[in-house]
């Protein structure tokens, strides 16, 4: 009988995304593979991403959807969620 | 529990260790077996969302038809406007991610012994199985509507033959003919659905039949994005689309193939070209699983999307009680990636943090003409509620040049939705 041979599983298992950071890909691709106007988000600078959701929220930056979106998540959460955006591959 | 290793395994560049037990819960479910039944928007993102959680996952997705036909966008389709091969996608990228794709049904499933019976006899084990199954016409809802019935008046809301089928007889409808669509009560799957049809439908007869009419017979008093479709019904189509509301004596309570009649309590309804959108219900998967309740559809916890019903099954999509959230192909996509964060949570021996979701629903009313709903949600009660001062839909008064830019970011959406669940 061989003992059991395994990895130490600290990194493998990706933490878990902050609330609702998953959900900009239903929108915005990944890549500029997919043909469209909205602008891919992962890898982008997050202060970027934060004073974008902000200028969306107050209306200052007019939009379609992304204000009645922003609307939806604190300063805090949009940090969270730019932080893991920018940490994508 | 130690479940035996058939391999051993390593990531790369973590230290291999020698141990004769494995002390910890979130080693001991690390090499998990997840099996995904349904593989539309919610089971194909799903599987995928997961694979790549924890690439020690073993993941299945059973799934019976080789090409699935996405129900999103068929209404340009109906109207003549879209080939339906852009409705149609393949499994070859999600098995390249190394997913077992398995074409076939589930035939029982054994909720205590966490294993599914598929129609050829074989058997799947899981530590975790997600049901994506979709809706199911209710064919004992509506007396006169059955499979044969709908092959007279299509019902069109599972898209494929159905789709065509009523494109061909809108094209071969008379000038001057009668469209009558029977829109039924909630929940239901897509709720702008039939109005985006009516739309779409009525686009074409202006163009290509111009004295024809179209009548929406409704079991419901309001419905999603209304003023937006009525007010547009008014710049675009007038006197082409009547709308009859519940209070109006709207709902349909019978229909006949033979004679193309639609019968309300009030009036009988005759049809050159009659789509019945019927009541749905989630579909059979969920009534094996046993997680569907006397609604017809699936409760859920919210943080997880494990059925209140049974244990270790979780449900997402359409057949899903997901409380604000609408049945959409946006927020089955989201509800997949945040249900297999969940589960990757739970299979690494941990609990899963309060998720929010979103969803985005573009209708178009014409070609250059597209308007949006849009939500942000939260677990509240055990349920999904609105996070208020969120969401909306598109402005009532907005110019042209929105309706058009809302019209391109919907075909936007659908080209990377469906990159992303199937691409």
């Amino acid at each position: 009988m061989l003992p059991l041979v395994l990895a130490i599983a600290t990194s493998a298992a990706a933490a878990e995304p902050p609330p609702g950071a998953t959900l900009c890909s239903g929108c915005h691709p990944p890549s500029a593979s997919v043909e469209t106007k909205v602008p891919p988000l992962r890898g982008r600078d997050p202060a970027e991403i934060v004073a974008a959701m902000q200028a969306f929220r107050s209306g200052e930056r007019l939009s379609t959807v992304m204000g009645r979106l922003a609307k939806g998540f604190s300063d805090d959460e949009t940090r969270a969620i730019a932080a893991w955006l920018a940490a994508q591959p | 529990m130690i479940r035996s290793t058939r391999r051993a395994f390593l990531s790369g560049g973590t230290a291999a260790v020698t141990i004769a037990l494995m002390p910890a819960p979130a080693l001991a479910q690390a090499k998990a077996r997840i099996v995904v039944l349904g593989g539309g928007f919610a089971g194909a993102t799903c599987a995928r969302t997961l694979r790549r959680a924890d690439p020690r996952f073993e993941v299945t997705l059973v799934e019976p038809n080789p090409i699935f036909t996405a129900c999103p966008f068929s209404n340009a389709v109906i109207a003549g406007l879209r080939d339906i091969e852009a409705q149609c996608f393949g499994y070859d990228a999600i098995r390249a991610d190394g997913i077992a794709v398995v074409p076939q049904q589930a035939a029982v499933i054994n909720a205590q012994a966490r294993r599914v019976m598929l129609g050829d006899g074989s058997a799947l084990d899981y530590d975790r199985l997600v049901l994506a199954p979709g809706i199911a016409i209710r064919w004992d809802a509506l007396p006169g509507y059955d499979g044969a019935a709908a092959a007279v008046m299509p019902h069109a809301w599972l898209a494929g033959d159905q789709t065509l089928l009523l494109r061909r007889q809108l094209e071969a409808m008379p000038d001057g003919g009668t469209v009558v669509i029977s829109a039924p009560a909630n929940p239901f799957r897509c709720p702008p659905g039939p109005y985006e049809r009516a739309s779409l439908i009525a686009y074409y007869l202006k163009k290509a039949k111009p004295r024809s009419k179209l009548i929406i017979l409704d079991a419901k008093d309001n419905f999603s994005k209304q003023r937006l479709f009525q007010n547009a019904w008014q710049q675009l189509y007038p006197e082409l689309i009547e709308w009859v509301s519940l209070s109006n004596g709207g709902k349909v309570v019978s229909v006949d193939a033979k004679t193309r009649t639609l019968v309300t309590d009030f009036a009988t309804y005759k049809a050159d070209v009659a789509n019945v959108i019927p009541p749905q219900r989630a579909a059979g998967i969920a009534q094996l699983a046993g997680v569907a309740d006397s609604t017809g559809w699936c409760p859920i916890e919210p943080v997880t999307f494990e059925a209140r019903l049974q244990p270790n099954i979780h449900v997402i999509g359409d057949a899903a009680i997901a409380g604000a959230m609408p049945k959409s192909a946006f927020a089955a996509n989201a509800q997949a990636k945040v249900c297999a964060a969940a589960v990757a949570t739970l299979l690494h021996g941990e609990s899963p943090s309060p998720p929010k979701l979103i969803n985005t629903c573009y209708s178009l009313v014409a070609p250059d003409y597209g308007i949006s709903i849009a939500g942000v949600y939260r677990p509240a009660g055990g349920q999904f509620a609105d996070v208020e001062g969120a969401g909306g839909v598109s402005p009532i008064d907005a110019p042209p040049d929105f309706r058009a830019l809302e019209a391109a970011y919907a075909e936007a959406w659908f080209r990377t939705i469906t990159a992303e669940s199937f691409g």
